[in-house]
């Protein structure tokens, strides 16, 4: 170690909306700020499910960060919600207007690459003018210490640089996270696992078909038996002239049931439901995926260590209120309150305690609440114990459980409004699946539509997709390639599939001295850098050098 | 830290911009003019201690006036901060000397003597590779070619280089001269900025050069009524504020002698082809013999 490193007061690393807001207070408080984006702009390595929330209880919003946000960086302001619990055809609609505009400021459709690269110059803009400034394609690494201590960052492009605060908004694959020991990649049950795909709408097209005006937006979320019995729903957004249209699956069920997230998207897509939005035409613009982190588990209730504090999906902070999913909002409120702490610490001499203050901030503003509710702890661990969610399940399906639905009428839509009920809800296949298939299967019709539109198969979607492949340095490492230690990657990778043999991983059998050796094989070409596979197999994964890699261009 | 680029504009070789006559001759007026594709490299070298050393870079070339374009480009790809044109009649047709000549007294015409001088390594017309050494030996200064990296140290007034040993990618020698020096920039050099203030300050001339360039090329518009030699970080010399006697510098000063040229054979239109059937067995055996020659069997 040299003492001759560069040295700035603060570094973000990410500059996802978490570390733009970070960035951004920091500056305003003119601490020299430098911010470190592995991507080729900010915004191509992220994918969101695209809404943003504005919480009124929230101490910071986007917007009042970043003034002219709604206009430049976001899409469509969603204003309608609605969920459809989905039986076969049968579909019985609820509207969730109340819980989505329960403490919504407002709720922005957004995509990711468009809203990232808006908000990074605009941080650069100001972190330059207090001495620093934003650089893409730069990753970040590890942790430089001193001693035991965390002093700086290393990374792949630059010398390391010594750093009074470093801000790790580096997303749910966080590589500061896991160096400093405040998250690991252990358990499947912690995640969330998405996909989507973008979708190109004709000019009117979405105005006409979901019957909003040019500057509004819908919402649709989707439940039922459209995915098989996996845990997790469906969900539409509408965007300027595009939908993003996905699915969310808590990852151990994708990984028991040996699902594959692509086809779980395409049973959504193929729906008749679908049918009216999507037209005759289907023209897919990107293909994406993401871990999401499942903030009731894994919300690190102390994110930092030393002088690093975590920010955003780094620290878990991703809420699922209910069918409603908001973690863009908790990145800023994080980012900007860790860079508040920053701020406080040092105008009193003592920049060391920054990270204590920031916890104190996010209890006192509220926001570890909304991420780990305490009336989910009791109810929530206690549904979601096996024999305790089974029961439950068999008494909902069950002639007397169908009554009590079929009695409860459309009253049920109440019910799913209600954010307390919605914050304390364990998460087991009865909220998902078999709930919502008797409330169609009891109260709803069948839908009307011929939908005949043709997903893309997993090859073009990959192939659609921009990479920048970094040869001869693999950013994934199969530590142990035998199929039962790493051969759910193969249905769980969003990119890989069983029986095709163009994705991150397949399957193999492998003869050797006239055995047969069954064992999984990678390829990282087609990696979307989702993480998936860094839970559910046995890998060393880090991500590519900076620049490198999958490139979205929505996002 | 001063650091003067010197550049040609060359035809543009890329595939769908040259153009030919019938006789296979190259169409100047047809074919776009670009910076020599190995310029970029002494730019990037020059860019490079610019960044890390601070101070400027000159773009120099010496042409028709058509170069102003290419000179613009410099700015605008490579952020060069002030353009210098050596232009006029006289000096149309120099051979590499002649130009060394002309270039170097450009050179030594300059308010700011350079502490650095770079040049690509040979141009994608005429390939000598001449002009820049022997602008070198005009201005009598240390010369460094094939270089692929370098370090100056402004204090001790040095620079510290890699070179490749004859352009052999295999063979690196580190070396050290005294400033001014004179840089040949190996097609194999790569800047490297491994500090974020670094790379930031390269954001900002990125940024700062474009809108100049952009600037400059409102001077350059067909349709406009602006003289180019007034833009500020322009500036365009003739022989005689070059001081320069003609008989020493275009045609008239160029030793060289052409003795003449050969046409490039054309590549025949047609070739006569026979349709072998994979499947005909007596046909697929006399293809084998036909190559078995080619390949060295029997």
């Amino acid at each position: 170690m040299t003492d001759d490193y560069e040295h700035y007061e603060a570094v973000v690393v990410g500059a996802g909306p978490g570390g733009a807001a970070a960035a951004a207070t920091l500056a305003r408080n003119g601490i020299e700020t430098l911010v470190l984006e592995r991507g080729v702009d900010a915004g191509s390595k992220n994918v969101s499910g695209g809404l943003l929330y504005a919480e009124e209880s929230s101490p910071y919003t986007i917007d009042e960060l970043f003034p002219g946000f709604r206009d430049e960086a976001s899409d469509r302001e969603v204003t309608e919600h609605y969920i459809h619990n989905v039986a076969g055809r049968d579909v019985k609609t609820f509207d969730l207007g109340d819980l989505h505009h329960h403490d919504t400021e407002w709720a922005d459709s957004v995509l990711r690459r468009k809203m990232d690269s808006w908000l990074a110059r605009e941080v650069h803009e100001m972190t330059r003018e207090t001495g620093g400034g934003l650089l893409t394609e730069v990753r970040v690494n590890g942790l430089l210490r001193e001693g035991a201590e965390i002093v700086g960052v290393t990374c792949d492009e630059l010398d390391p640089i010594r750093a009074d605060v470093i801000i790790a908004a580096d997303g749910v694959n966080s590589e500061l996270a896991r160096d400093a020991g405040l998250m690991d990649w252990e358990e499947p049950e912690e995640w969330f696992q998405g996909v989507k795909a973008v979708v190109d709408m004709p000019e009117g097209a979405i105005e006409d078909r979901f019957n909003v005006d040019e500057d509004e937006g819908v919402a649709h979320l989707f439940s039922g038996d459209l995915f098989r019995n996996v845990r997790g729903g469906g969900f539409l957004y509408t965007n300027d002239q595009s939908l993003s249209i996905g699915t969310v699956f808590h990852l151990d069920s994708i990984a028991d049931e040996r699902a594959e997230p692509q086809q779980l998207l395409d049973n959504l897509l193929t729906h008749p439901l679908l049918a009216d939005w999507l037209g005759d035409e289907y023209d897919e613009l990107e293909y994406s995926a993401k871990l999401v982190p499942d903030s009731k588990k894994v919300a690190h209730p102390s994110p930092y260590r030393d002088r690093l504090l975590l920010v955003g999906d780094a620290a878990g902070q991703m809420q699922a209120q209910g069918p409603i999913i908001k973690g863009m909002n908790h990145a800023v409120t994080a980012g900007a309150l860790a860079a508040e702490a920053f701020v406080d610490a040092r105008s009193r001499g003592d920049t060391s305690a920054a990270g204590e203050r920031y916890v104190a901030k996010l209890e006192n503003e509220g926001v570890m609440d909304k991420l780990r509710p305490t009336r989910y702890k009791t109810l929530g661990k206690l549904g979601e114990v096996g024999p305790v969610a089974s029961a439950m399940n068999a008494v909902t399906d069950s002639a007397l459980g169908r009554a009590a639905i079929s009695a409860l009428g459309d009253r049920a839509e109440s019910l799913f409004n209600s954010p307390f009920l919605m914050g304390m809800l364990p998460d087991t296949r009865m909220g998902y699946v078999t709930v919502p298939t008797v409330i169609a299967e009891e109260l709803g019709a069948p839908v009307e539509g011929v939908n005949t539109i043709e997903p893309p198969e997993l090859d073009d979607r990959i192939g659609d997709l921009t990479y920048d492949i970094d040869e001869g340095n693999p950013h994934i490492e199969l530590r142990d390639n035998s199929f039962a230690a790493s051969g759910t990657a193969v249905t769980a990778c969003p990119v890989s599939a069983k029986d095709f043999g163009g994705g991150c991983y397949r399957d193999e059998y492998v003869g050797t001295n006239g055995s047969e050796e069954h064992v999984v094989s990678l390829d990282t070409q087609p990696c979307v850098e989702c993480g998936t596979c860094a839970v559910v197999a046995d890998t060393d994964w880090t991500h590519p050098r900076g620049g490198k890699g999958v490139e979205y261009e929505q996002g | 830290m001063h650091s003067v680029v010197l550049t040609k504009g060359v035809p543009d070789f890329r595939e769908g911009q040259v153009s030919f006559d019938e006789d296979g001759h190259l169409e100047r007026g047809k074919t776009p003019t670009v910076m020599n594709p190995n310029d970029r490299h002494a730019l990037r070298a020059a860019l490079q201690t610019k960044v890390r050393n601070e101070g400027s870079v000159s773009l120099m070339s010496m042409g028709p006036p058509g170069y102003m374009e290419v000179l613009q480009e410099g700015m605008r790809d490579v952020y060069a901060d002030d353009l210098y044109l050596l232009s006029d009649r006289e000096m149309g047709a120099a051979d590499t000397w002649a130009t060394a000549m002309t270039v170097a007294t450009g050179i030594q015409k300059l308010d700011d003597p350079p502490d650095l001088v770079f040049a690509g390594f040979k141009t994608a017309d005429g390939e000598t590779g001449h002009t820049g050494p022997q602008t070198e030996w005009c201005l009598d200064m240390p010369l460094l070619t094939h270089v692929i990296s370098l370090d100056i140290d402004e204090a001790e007034e040095t620079l510290r280089a890699k070179r490749l040993v004859e352009g052999d990618v295999e063979e690196i020698e580190t070396v050290e001269a005294p400033l001014p020096a004179f840089v040949v920039a190996d097609p194999e050099f790569e800047p490297t900025y491994r500090r974020a203030d670094h790379r930031l300050k390269h954001k900002d001339l990125r940024e700062t050069t474009r809108d100049r360039a952009d600037e400059f090329g409102e001077y350059l518009d067909d349709d406009t009524d602006l003289d180019p030699t007034d833009w500020d970080r322009f500036t365009m010399w003739n022989h005689e504020a070059l001081n320069l006697d003609p008989d020493y510098i275009g045609l008239d000063g160029s030793p060289t002698i052409v003795a003449g040229v050969d046409p490039i054979p054309k590549a025949p239109s047609e070739r006569e082809a026979t349709v072998v059937d994979p499947d005909d067995d007596a046909a697929m055996e006399g293809v084998v013999e036909e190559l078995a020659p080619y390949a060295g069997g029997d």
